[in-house]
Formats: C-alpha cells, structure tokens, sequence
C-alpha cells in the first residue's frame, strides 16, 4: 500500500483503497444488510443483533489484546458502564429530560466508556504486563461492587430497565420492532469496525503495535510508551461504551453482571478463539460467542465445559485462533498446494468427530449422572439411549473415544509432517523470487507476522 | 551551532546500584561533530555510561549535558526529543513489523506526527519518502516488507541503526554496534555507519580495535568508573596511563589491525 502512496501522492489522505479489500468491506456491509432478510424470525434477529454487539465488543477489546499486548481482565468494566448511563440516557428522553435521539444512545454509552477509561485507564496503562493485568482485575472487582453497593445507579439486583421506543418517533421508526433496531445496532458496527480499523492505519495505531513488540525501545524513539497506552486504553474504551450503549438499547436493561468479571473473561475467551493477531479475529470471535451461548446451550446442559475444551485445544494447538488457521490456509492456497491438504483435513475431520462423539458421550452420562442421578438413568444420546447404569454404555462411549483419539493423533502427526514439507516448499520458492505471501496483508504487518509465526507449528 | 559547540558533556557523573559504585567521577567533552569511541576492559562501565546518557538510569550524582542543557534524571524520551538517539547491544527492533513499519515508527514522533489518530499513515507523504529514503540508506530496499524478526542478524543490525538514526537526532550513541559480526560484516558495517552519521556527533563502545581506529577521531578510555584518557587514536595509543591500565595486549592488538585498516 504504501509503495502505491509514494508513487501516487495525489490521491491523498491514505484513502484509496485496493479492489480487493473494497470487496472485503462491500461484502461484510452485504452480510449485515441482507442477514435479517435471509433469517427472518423474531430468533434469529435477536441473535444477529447481539452478534452486531459483541463484534464491536470484541474489536475493541482486541486494540488491547491484539494491537497493544495489553491483557485485560476489566473490559466489561468500559462496555458495562456505557450500559447503565445509557439506559439512564434512555429514561432521561423518554421522561423529555434529554433531549437526544434514541438513535445516538449507542453514542452515550461511547461517551460514558471512554470518560471511564480516562479515569480508571490512566492508573491502570501506568503500568504493562502481569501489573496492567492484576490491575484491570482489581478494578473489575471494584466496579462490580460498586454495582451492587450502589443501587441508586446500578439499580441493585434487578439492575436498571428502560423503554426504547418510550422517544419521539422519526419517520416511523420507533425501535419497537426488532427489526429496526437490528439494522440501527449493524449501522454502528459496521462504522465501528470501520474505524478501529482504520485506527490501525494510524500513527497512534502503529505506535501500539511497537509498545506491544518492544515497550523499551519506543521509549528511545521520543514516545512515552505511558501515552501510548493511555490514549489507546481511551480510544478502546470508546469504542467498549458504543457497545455497551448498544447492548442497552436491545436488551432495555443493565445488571450488575453486565459490568462483572464473567463478561469480561468472555471478551478475553472470544476474541482469543476467533484470533487476536488479525483485525477480523474478533469479529469471528464474536459471532462464536452469540451463536455458543445461544444455540450451544440449547443443545447440551454441560456447554461451558465444551467451550472451556475448545479453548484449552485451541490455546494449545493454534495459539493464533481460528483466524490464523485461516491466514495460514490462505498462504498455502496462495501457493497453490491447498488441493494437497484436503485429503488430511477431512480424514482429521473425520477422526476428530469420532473423538467428540465419544468424548461427548462420556461427558454427557458424567452430566446426567450429576444432575438427574436419582431419575432415570437413561438418557437420549444422538441417535442412541445411552443408560449411565450400564457397563456397556460407558466402556462403549470410551472405546470411541480412545480409538477416535487414536487415530486422531496418528493422523495429526503426519499432517504435521506434510505440512512442514509445504511450508519448506514455500519458504524455498520465497529466496527465489520473493513473491511476497503476505502481498494482500503487508500493510497490515500483523498478519504476515502471525502467519510465519505459526506456519511451522500446526 | 559552530564546530566547537559541546554536543555532550559529562560533569563529575556518578552512578551506584547497591554499594558497588560502577561510575566514579567521569568527566568528558565531546564537541559537535566528533565521533568519539569509547573503550575499556569488560566492567569498565561503558554501557553503563550509555545507560546513564540516554536516559535508560538516572546518575547517582553529577550532571549530563546535551547541546548544552542538563538531561540527567529525564525520561529516555524525553532525551530523545532533544536530539539524542542510541542503539543497543542487544538488537532492539520492533520484530512483528516490517522493516519498513520499524523505520517510520522511528521518525514519526520527529517529524511531528506524535500521537496522533486521525491521520493515516499512508498519507504521510513526508515520513514515508523519509522511511523510504532511510531504507535505500541501510540497505534493506529488497527486505522492505521482510518481519524485523525475519531478517539475518546482519541486517537485524542495519535495521537497529536504521532506527536509531531515522529521528535525525543529532547525537547518536551506538553500543558495540558489530558485536557478533564476521570480518567481512564488520568491515562493510563501518562504512555504513560512517555513511549515515555524516555531520552528526557519534558515541559508540566498541570491542574491535579496528573498529575503534577505522572509525573514531577521538578515543575515550574508560576504566574503573573514569575516563583515564580522551584524545586522539594516536596519542591514546601512546598514553603509557592507557597501556598500563588496559593492559598492553589489547592495543597491541590494535596496533595491528590498525595497520590494516582501510585508509580514508
């Protein structure tokens, strides 16, 4: 990109844009527009509304994570605040004390996050690491207390509700159907996503990403790596308040949960699983996260126990979340040796899947064991009766489990072995000619970066 | 600022971690323009001096000087706006960016960008030429996109300098800036550096004696916490204070890489 800037410095203010990613952002803003057409039910819009939420959630947590190596554990904190001054906002309009369109609510809450980053953030980007962690920890505590010692604000346990529609309506909307509000809450994240992403094209944007590769050496080059958190921490906490002013605008209520550790461990959890060293991890992140809570939970009682093994594996086996998985492929497929690897990805599918069946089998009779044991001890499985009383039943889920994990590992072995020999084939081809991989992603340095960085290691 | 103008100067500098006194009393001038090697035994407190002068420890007592003005006990950054850049023994470099990202990270804040985000990059037309400009300087035109983490240690350390320089500072402080080099790496470095430093005052510690004389005008030797000696290679080489304390061999050493050095 920047090598077209220095040859074309006329089309200035940076805004010319490749083809190429034109119809990355046409086709997101698509997905937003025709997503409700396509899943009509009140369900569905409910769901594509949080997940517009928990995209600019994530995002904005991830300009920490992701952008600034800052691990925080108090994220909640900014989009849980802009909750509650947001659905203050919205009784302060519909009582005609505010004088503020239902429609900007998401802007209160942005005000509101980014006013409680200045104050608790400047303590907390003092320091960087394990402290900056521990910190925003202590102030997650803090503020749920608060929440709960407080109930003039925070409304104690039932928390504080609200009436969107309570506001002069404008044309006709009035945000009492589902629908309008979907398409009011996908408005602001596509603009959101649009400008954290364009944070990343920034001066303050870069510097970020050099504090978080090596805080000492920014020192030396004129920036107070202090600043350099603290004005990011602001910026995402920002951005945390939108969402939060979001979230109360769709859900009409704020709890103390909203600002509590539980929420902010979720923000860590999804923006990690979807991928934080990609700007796009997060939002997969994010539409993970409404779909595992609202469908998952459907299905199986023992959800959060899944959840909690798909993080320990990803953690293990692609530290760089399902976007990587993704950049990695892609890199491949550039060179034109995907075609070898489908072969492996569906014996690993298959392997895998005769792992889970089993592996869910055991958990499930663990579970029914637990929760209904005095009941009956049978329980419907897939297509199965499973009965947690017979020997059978549990010697049979182990025997799939053990001869799926077999496989499994056998299979995940010498995938790593043809891997490896691609990736050689590709970093040899690369002395050659040098066609730079990362040719769609080098000005965004993150994404070749977690690309070599786990290309080796599947 | 004319030829003579003090670029740095040391008063009296002291510096202790615990009860060990590491610097003891140095006093040094260095005058705009020069490029002044400093060299001592190992212990002798040389990086530490750098340390000292570029922010990374406040002194215990004594005053530094940068064009004039007290810098001891400012912040790195603080030192490095008013005109003073160093480079690190270990290779200090922003590893998940490119080589190009790593350069303009290093002139942003000079060219007065600071903190701002309502500005893209890509429109920066002055930092990027500059960056560009910075690159062909160091060499790396064919690595522009590489990962800093990527590249081979010699061009880890071009990148170093790179950054260091790409401030405009006009002091410029370079911490065994071959450490690790072959010959042949080394001797192509110091053309470099001579290159990119031109007209600027250079502080640099330095193991290679025929680094030390193929670059420096000035010698400083420091032992012990003190600046035994500060004058030209030559009479350096002559000072029988230096070949006492800093034993004969080394300079000996010297004496004959020297004899080889390239002539300029």
């Amino acid at each position: 990109m920047s090598t077209g800037v220095a040859r074309a410095p006329i089309v200035a203010q940076g805004r010319q844009m490749p083809a190429g990613r034109l119809l990355v952002w046409g086709a997101f803003a698509l997905v937003f527009a025709i997503a409700p057409q396509i899943f009509r039910s009140d369900f569905s819009v409910s769901i594509l509304s949080q997940v517009a939420i928990a995209i600019v959630a994530c995002l904005s947590y991830n300009m920490l994570l992701g952008q600034g190596g800052m691990l925080s554990f108090g994220h909640a904190v900014y989009s849980g605040l802009g909750t509650f001054v947001a659905v203050h906002a919205m009784l302060a309009i519909a009582s005609g004390t505010l004088p503020v369109p239902t429609s900007l609510i998401p802007l209160v809450g942005g005000l509101a996050g980014m006013f409680f980053a200045v104050i608790l953030g400047y303590v907390t980007t003092k320091k960087a690491g394990t402290p900056f962690a521990m910190i925003t920890l202590g102030l997650g505590e803090l503020v749920t207390a608060m929440a709960l010692m407080i109930p003039e604000f925070f409304g104690g346990e039932g928390g504080v509700s609200a009436n969107r529609s309570a506001g002069k309506g404008f044309l006709g909307i009035t945000y009492g159907p589902q629908i309008q509000v979907y398409y009011l809450l996908a408005l602001y994240a596509f603009v959101c996503t649009a400008a954290m992403f364009a944070f990343t094209r920034t001066p303050l944007g870069r510097m970020l990403n050099a504090v978080r590769d090596n805080p000492e050496r920014v020192e030396f080059i004129g920036y107070s790596t202090q600043r350099v958190r603290f004005l990011s921490f602001i910026i995402a906490g920002f951005f945390a308040g939108i969402a939060g002013g979001m979230a109360a605008l769709n859900f009409e209520i704020a709890t103390a949960e909203v600002v509590g550790a539980g929420r902010s461990g979720l923000y860590l959890f999804f923006t990690f699983l979807g991928g934080a060293t990609f700007f796009f991890g997060p939002i997969i992140g994010a539409v993970l996260m409404v779909l595992g809570f609202a469908l998952f939970s459907e299905v199986t009682k023992a959800w959060q126990l899944y959840l909690g093994l798909i993080f320990l594996f990803m953690v293990m086996y692609a530290p760089g979340g399902i976007a990587s998985l993704i950049m990695m492929n892609v890199r491949v497929a550039k060179y034109k040796k995907l075609h070898r690897l489908w072969g492996w990805y569906a014996g690993l599918a298959a392997a895998s899947l005769v792992m889970l069946v089993g592996a869910a089998a055991l958990i499930e009779m663990v579970y029914h064991l637990q929760l209904e044991g005095a009941g009956d001890p049978k329980l419907r499985y897939l297509w199965l009766t499973l009965d947690t009383h017979s020997a059978l039943s549990w010697l049979g889920a182990a025997a799939v489990f053990a001869v799926g994990l077999a496989v499994l590992e056998v299979m995940r072995r010498r995938f790593a072995q043809a891997w490896g020999a691609i990736q050689a084939e590709i970093e040899a081809g690369m002395t050659f000619k040098e066609p730079s991989p990362a040719e769609a992603s080098a000005d965004l340095p993150e994404h070749a970066a977690a690309v070599a960085a786990s290309a080796g290691k599947p | 600022m004319t030829a003579s103008a003090c670029a740095v100067e040391l008063r009296d500098l002291r510096k202790s971690f615990g009860k060990t006194e590491i610097i003891r009393g140095a006093n040094l001038v260095v005058r705009s323009g020069e490029r002044v090697a400093v060299i001592g035994p190992n212990g002798a407190g040389k990086s530490t001096l750098f340390n000292l002068v570029s922010g990374r420890f406040g002194p215990s007592s004594g005053q530094i000087l940068l064009n004039g003005e007290r810098i001891d006990g400012m912040l790195p950054y603080e030192i490095n706006r008013r005109g003073l850049a160093r480079s690190f023994q270990i290779t200090n470099i922003f590893g998940r960016l490119s080589v190009f990202e790593n350069l303009r990270c290093g002139l942003l804040w000079s060219m007065g960008y600071r903190y701002a985000f309502w500005k893209f990059l890509a429109s920066l037309t002055d930092a990027n030429e500059r960056a560009e400009q910075l690159l062909r300087m160091i060499r790396l035109e064919h690595k522009r996109e590489t990962l800093a983490m990527n590249l081979t240690y010699a061009e880890q350390r071009a990148l170093e300098i790179g950054i260091t320089i790409a401030g405009g500072a006009s002091v410029i402080l370079l911490d065994e800036p071959t450490a690790g080099m072959s010959k042949s790496e080394t001797a192509r470095f110091i053309d470099l550096i001579r290159e990119v430093t031109v007209g600027k005052t250079l502080l640099t510690v330095e193991h290679d004696m025929g680094v030390v004389f193929g670059l420096a005008d000035k010698i400083a030797v420091l032992v012990y916490g003190e600046v035994i000696a500060f004058d030209t290679p030559d009479a350096v080489r002559a000072n029988p204070r230096v070949q006492e304390a800093y034993l004969g061999s080394v300079l000996a050493d010297a004496q004959a890489a020297g004899a080889a050095r390239p002539t300029h």
